[in-house]
């Protein structure tokens, strides 16, 4: 990175519109996080309209800055009402809510808060020293590597997925299935389209992941409306009490939660919510007191605070250098890179080399602004907890009919939204995970064409895809990974144990 | 498609073995589950009608809002699901009124995004 693109970089975000967005998406991120029901993947399918006429770099920061904001402000909530704010804080919900009962609520919101910052930061520590690292040796890959990504990126997503990785792989298949309509394939012939002219050009995937992410979230707010928000009493005073204590006590484990985020994080498939879930599961087996875990203890959601945090911008590493999104937030940013012009792939790093460091700057400024308005936020947490959601959810699903419809200013897109909303909750509710779907529904174009231009390139020949040295190891290593699950489930029949369908 | 041994109905015809072979592996798992289960709200009135008012209000929009335009349509949907939610008359318009306003404008006048007039064409700024 030379000087001088660092200094334009650092001018194209210390502009006063965009450090307006950048402060403007921080209150609705924090807002989103905060109320339950509301996601961080939503607050970025319902940005995506908004950002569209926006310049790249305001519109890139205002996804960056509203998803840091909403997973720290998702902890919220778990203390007050014994509900996480986004499903990134499910893990440490019942802790935290302990913790409250036991008047330590101040805490868990301030464990909450710092342990989110030093973990976000360590994260896009991560990502600006890895990324471009990755890039020059992508910089090599042809075809048969990207296809062998592909495949890695989309068996990780089904294996990481919570549940039965059977359904998994059905919710690939339906994504891979939506990404095969329409003309655009490597052959130009029309696919699923029944002549329709809206179906042609294949199906969109905002409208889809507003309607898979937001709508899919109202329906289940919906019909949980009758169930009143019981809020806990917590006195907070300042949040920052103790918590130098707890850095010094708790190192390992804030570097535990944050390397592992950061890596599950840029595993395809797999975001905030998982990498909370192992880190606490991890943080539990490697304590000295695992007896504590469960009754208020504040190691875990330390761990797992710090971990969902970094798993953000572990995300962002696959998605700039391959265009392979790490988890359902970059799912949908990668689509906005390439209306924006700034089209994910090893070459990012040339040809918008100022952009990208712009992001950078901004992820870590996010991360900073996340001291002071998280702050605010905990203060103000029991207005915005008291906001009703009879008003609310409404307003919401206004707003996303107009976000639906903005795409392609047609109302066919509000049709498409309703309907994988409908999708989405029922696969939630019947224990299929939607995020290899979303996976499915991006990656199945790039899947499709690197095959096929593979093919082409080498005759037919399937072997062509070991034949050179990346490649090869690329397909071992996905060979490898994906016989692991094979074998342990043939193990366990021969031994007479009942395989993996009794885990719900 | 002559010529080429992987044409464009290869990619939907590996798609739908898989979907075979896991639909058949999930069912064969799942015998002793019953066939069809409702979820605990189907017992509360509100949560019903209010899940039901979602589908419709959002497919009422699909059919009716190029003819009866944005105002209109999407007044009247929110306040149906502001008022099936249990939100009061008094909240209700205001908000609902407000909420209308504003996403118009702002996605109209600000984004450029051409939401229909319908019927009120005429008074369109």
């Amino acid at each position: 990175m030379t000087a001088s693109v660092l200094s334009q970089a650092l001018a194209q975000v210390f502009d006063p519109y965009v450090l307006w967005v950048i402060f403007g998406s921080a209150l609705f991120g924090l807002f989103v996080g905060a109320v339950p029901g509301l996601t961080a993947t939503m607050a970025t399918a319902l940005l995506v309209p908004v950002t569209f006429f926006m310049p790249p770099v305001p519109a890139i920061a205002s996804i960056v800055t509203a998803t840091a904001m909403a997973i720290f402000a998702g902890d919220i909530p778990s203390c007050f009402l014994r509900m996480p704010g986004t499903p990134a804080s499910a893990a440490y919900t019942d802790e935290a809510y302990a913790m409250t009962k036991k008047g330590q609520g101040e805490i868990a919101l301030g464990a909450g808060l710092v342990f989110s910052v030093i973990g976000g930061l360590f994260g896009t520590a991560v990502l600006i020293a890895a990324a471009p690292a990755l890039a020059e040796v992508a910089l090599k890959f042809s075809s048969f590597e990207y296809f062998w990504l592909v495949i890695l990126g989309l068996s990780s997503a089904v294996f990481l997925a919570i549940g039965n990785p059977l359904k998994g792989v059905v919710s690939l298949l339906l994504g891979l299935l939506v990404s095969s309509v329409g003309l655009d394939n490597p052959a130009g012939h029309p696919r699923f389209t029944f002549g329709n002219a809206e179906l042609a050009g294949g199906l969109t995937l905002i409208p889809i992941m507003i309607g898979m992410f937001a709508v899919s979230e109202i329906l289940r707010g919906v019909a949980a409306i009758d169930k009143p928000w019981e809020m806990a009493q917590a006195k907070v005073g300042n949040v920052f009490r103790g918590m130098w204590g707890l850095v010094k006590k708790y190192p390992l484990q804030t570097l535990r939660g944050s390397v592992l985020g950061t890596a599950i994080g840029a595993l395809p498939g797999a975001g905030a919510d998982i990498a909370a879930w192992m880190s606490y599961a991890m943080s539990k087996k490697f304590s000295k007191e695992p007896q504590k875990f469960g009754t208020g203890h504040v190691e875990g959601i330390i761990e797992a605070g710090a971990s969902n945090n970094s798993a953000l911008a572990g995300a962002w590493i696959p998605a700039l250098v391959f265009g392979i999104p790490g988890d359902s937030i970059t799912a949908i940013v990668i689509g906005v890179l390439y209306i924006k012009g700034l089209n994910p792939g090893p070459t990012i790093f040339m040809n918008n080399a100022v952009a990208l460091y712009a992001i950078f700057i901004v992820f870590i400024l996010a991360n900073l602004l996340m001291i002071p308005l998280g702050v605010a936020a905990i203060k103000s947490a029991k207005q915005m907890l008291r906001a009703p959601r009879e008003l609310l959810l409404p307003v919401i699903l206004l707003f996303c009919i107009v976000g639906a419809f903005a795409i392609n200013n047609s109302v066919f897109g509000v049709l498409l939204m309703l309907a994988f909303g409908i999708v989405g909750y029922l696969m939630e509710e019947n224990g299929f995970p939607v995020a290899p779907a979303i996976l499915g529904m991006v990656l199945g174009a790039m899947l499709e064409e690197n095959f096929i231009s593979s093919m082409i390139k080498a005759d037919g020949r399937l072997t062509a895809f070991f034949e050179r040295p990346i490649a090869g190891s690329l397909g071992i290593l996905t060979l490898a990974v994906l016989s692991v699950p094979l074998i342990r489930a043939f193990f366990r029949t021969r031994m007479g144990v009942p395989g993996g369908g009794a885990k719900q | 498609m002559p010529g080429q041994k992987f044409g464009p109905a290869w990619f939907p015809g590996l798609i739908a073995v898989g979907l075979i072979l896991c639909g058949g592996l999930l069912a064969a798992r799942s015998r002793k589950d019953v066939l069809v289960a409702f979820p605990a709200w189907i017992r509360s009135p509100r949560a019903v009608a209010g899940v039901a008012s979602v589908v419709a209000g959002l497919l009422f929009y699909v059919l009716a809002a190029d003819w009866l335009g944005f105002y209109l349509t999407a007044l009247a949907i929110q306040i149906v699901w502001m008022r099936i939610l249990g939100a009061s008359w008094r909240l209700t318009l205001p908000v609902a009124v407000l909420a209308t306003i504003v996403i118009h404008l702002s996605f109209y006048k600000l984004l450029r995004i051409p939401l229909p007039w319908g019927i009120f064409e005429r008074f369109a700024f």
